[in-house]
């Protein structure tokens, strides 16, 4: 086993006056492998931004350790900065530089020299299919062009690790595929790449592993397949109406059933086949003499584990 | 040697950005030429009052106004900073090995060449007026201003930084500015001033530097207001580093 890239042990933050005090992460245990996508999914507001930016070393941790590459965070955050690369969700890049001018610039602020500055922002502007770009106002790019750009600025003095805290939000479709390509080329590179996102098919399409966050702590965690094979099986997802309760209760005790959950009107149930569960499920519902208003039958997606952990829909979440 | 290169790149930086954006230069500009214009008529009656005495009232106005377009300029800077927080600019610096002090050392090395060209357009304008004024005084002038943003400017970049909009910062600048540009007698000069406002206006920094700026354009080099407003200005130019060195450099900035 390599030494992870990164290592958490109980991070907390606690934000705020103990009256009030929110902890917006309470105790998370990470361990990231090099060379590898991790993605961090969670709704908007449970912690997510708060870690990467307690791993970025911008905001100090109020309990707990984070050693990024090999460094720890509160300790030698100097060390941490020099070996990672950061893309934040703002971006960063000032519109009215060029984007030549921005690479040359974070270039120089690495240690390189004039000349190696420069052409390392050619390489950069080249590779990231920027070169026509290059010199226009970074006021004047798409926002596809400027996530790019700043994806290239994160890479600059070639770290071993880049932090991208939702780096899709906002990009159109085709933009987004090509940022996914992107991250994958540097992953091939032997950059390690650790994400954060709240889009389900971003963490299932791109990451290697995740962790599921929701209100500070991590409820799942692992590959996407594994994650779904945890699950297994398939869903079937029945509204009721009327007595939700006591159709719940009566499916939930079917011995084809692996567990069940009720909610928000729906009864979902998880069973090892979908198939041949559903005409049973019909026939039960209709010898006690009750229609669903609907029936749904699908393999699990990072929704189901997100909901299966803590009871809400990602996909609302996100709405 | 890191905070001397890492200011440089900043500087230039700075600088190539302001070049390229002549409208702020031009509007820092149009407060102390409008000021000149509408004064000058008024100003060439006022030679019989005391305080403007010396060789032409302009003598008395002009070094007011370089100090007040380097006043209220470092007052203002503060606001393109918060523009550049706002595109996520100065925190993508942070997560680098950049020396912090020097993303406002930078800066501000960048607005003191700003007042200092504006200074040098509204010298060269006044000399048809009636501004006299050796190259000496001006040197000196130009020494002066920068000593003025090295410290204004730290101290505005910390609170903008530390307050982080502009609708926070905008009052406390207002609230501020004001009083401490009137109180230093840029547009009419202290000695008008009843007793009482003169000793409050002697701890104003700003005043002793106004009152060397005159010294220096009325060639009076071995007047002490020269060195009195050197003193001031440095001892405050070594606060606002330490302050804004403090802010830039605490954990969470």
């Amino acid at each position: 086993m390599r030494e992870p890239v990164i290592l958490t042990k109980g991070l907390r933050r606690t934000f705020g006056t103990k009256a009030d005090a929110v902890e917006a992460v309470a105790g998370v245990d990470l361990a990231v492998e090099p060379g590898s996508i991790f993605g961090f999914l969670g709704p908007n507001g449970a912690g997510k931004t708060t870690t990467l930016r307690i791993l970025t070393t911008l905001l100090p941790p109020t309990a707990g350790t984070a050693t990024v590459m090999g460094h720890d965070v509160a300790r030698e955050p100097a060390a941490v900065r020099k070996r990672i690369g950061y893309v934040a969700q703002s971006g960063g890049s000032d519109p009215r530089m060029s984007g030549r001018g921005e690479l040359v610039m974070q270039g120089r602020l690495f240690g390189l020299g004039a000349d190696e500055a420069r052409h390392r922002a050619g390489e950069l502007l080249d590779a990231l299919d920027l070169a026509d770009a290059g010199d226009r106002l970074v006021g004047t790019y798409s926002g596809g062009m400027r996530r790019r750009l700043d994806v290239g600025v994160g890479m600059v003095h070639r770290p071993g690790l880049l932090f991208l805290d939702e780096p899709t939000t906002g990009l159109d479709p085709q933009a987004r595929a090509r940022l996914w390509d992107e991250v994958r080329r540097l992953r091939e590179t032997g950059t390690t790449v650790f994400l954060t996102t709240h889009y389900l098919d971003e963490a299932d399409a791109l990451c290697d592993r995740l962790a599921i966050i929701d209100h500070g702590r991590i409820v799942a965690e692992g590959t996407p397949a594994e994650l779904k094979r945890a699950i297994a099986g398939d869903v079937l997802t029945i509204g009721v109406s009327g007595a939700g309760d006591l159709v719940a209760g009566m499916l939930a005790a079917q011995p084809f059933v692996r567990e069940s959950s009720f909610a928000d009107g729906f009864v979902r149930l998880y069973v090892d086949d979908g198939e041949s569960a559903l005409p049973a499920v019909l026939r039960l519902l209709d010898g006690h003499g009750m229609a669903p208003s609907s029936l749904a039958l699908h393999r699990p997606s990072l929704d189901d584990v997100f909901l299966r952990q803590t009871g809400r829909s990602l996909r609302e979440q996100a709405a | 040697m890191r905070f001397l290169s890492d200011t440089g790149l900043v500087f230039r930086r700075s600088l190539g950005l302001s070049l390229r954006n002549p409208p702020w230069l031009i509007v820092g500009l149009i407060q102390p030429l409008v000021y000149l214009l509408l004064f000058a008529p008024i100003l060439t009656n006022l030679t019989a009052l005391p305080g403007f005495g010396g060789t032409s009232a302009f003598n008395t106005f002009v070094p007011g106004l370089l100090v007040m377009t380097a006043g209220f300029g470092t007052m203002f800077v503060g606001f393109a900073f918060i523009d550049e927080m706002r595109n996520g600019v100065v925190e993508r610096m942070r997560v680098t090995p950049m020396s912090r002090t020097a993303a406002v050392i930078g800066r501000t090395l960048r607005d003191i060449v700003v007042f200092m060209v504006q200074g040098l357009i509204l010298v060269v304008l006044s000399i048809p007026f009636g501004l006299h004024v050796e190259l000496a005084g001006i040197l000196v002038a130009m020494a002066l201003l920068a000593l003025i943003g090295l410290g204004l400017g730290p101290v505005s970049y910390a609170l903008a930084l530390k307050l982080g909009s502009e609708d926070a910062l905008g009052p406390l600048v207002q609230a501020v500015a004001l009083p401490l540009l009137l109180l230093s007698g840029v547009l009419l000069p202290m000695s008008l001033a009843p007793d009482w406002l003169q000793t409050v206006a002697k701890l104003n920094p700003l005043y002793h530097a106004v009152e060397a700026m005159r010294a220096a354009f009325n060639a009076q080099f071995s007047d002490p207001a020269i060195l009195t407003g050197v003193v001031w200005m440095a001892a405050l130019t070594v606060v606002s580093i330490a302050v804004a060195g403090r802010v830039f450099n605490r954990a969470t900035a």
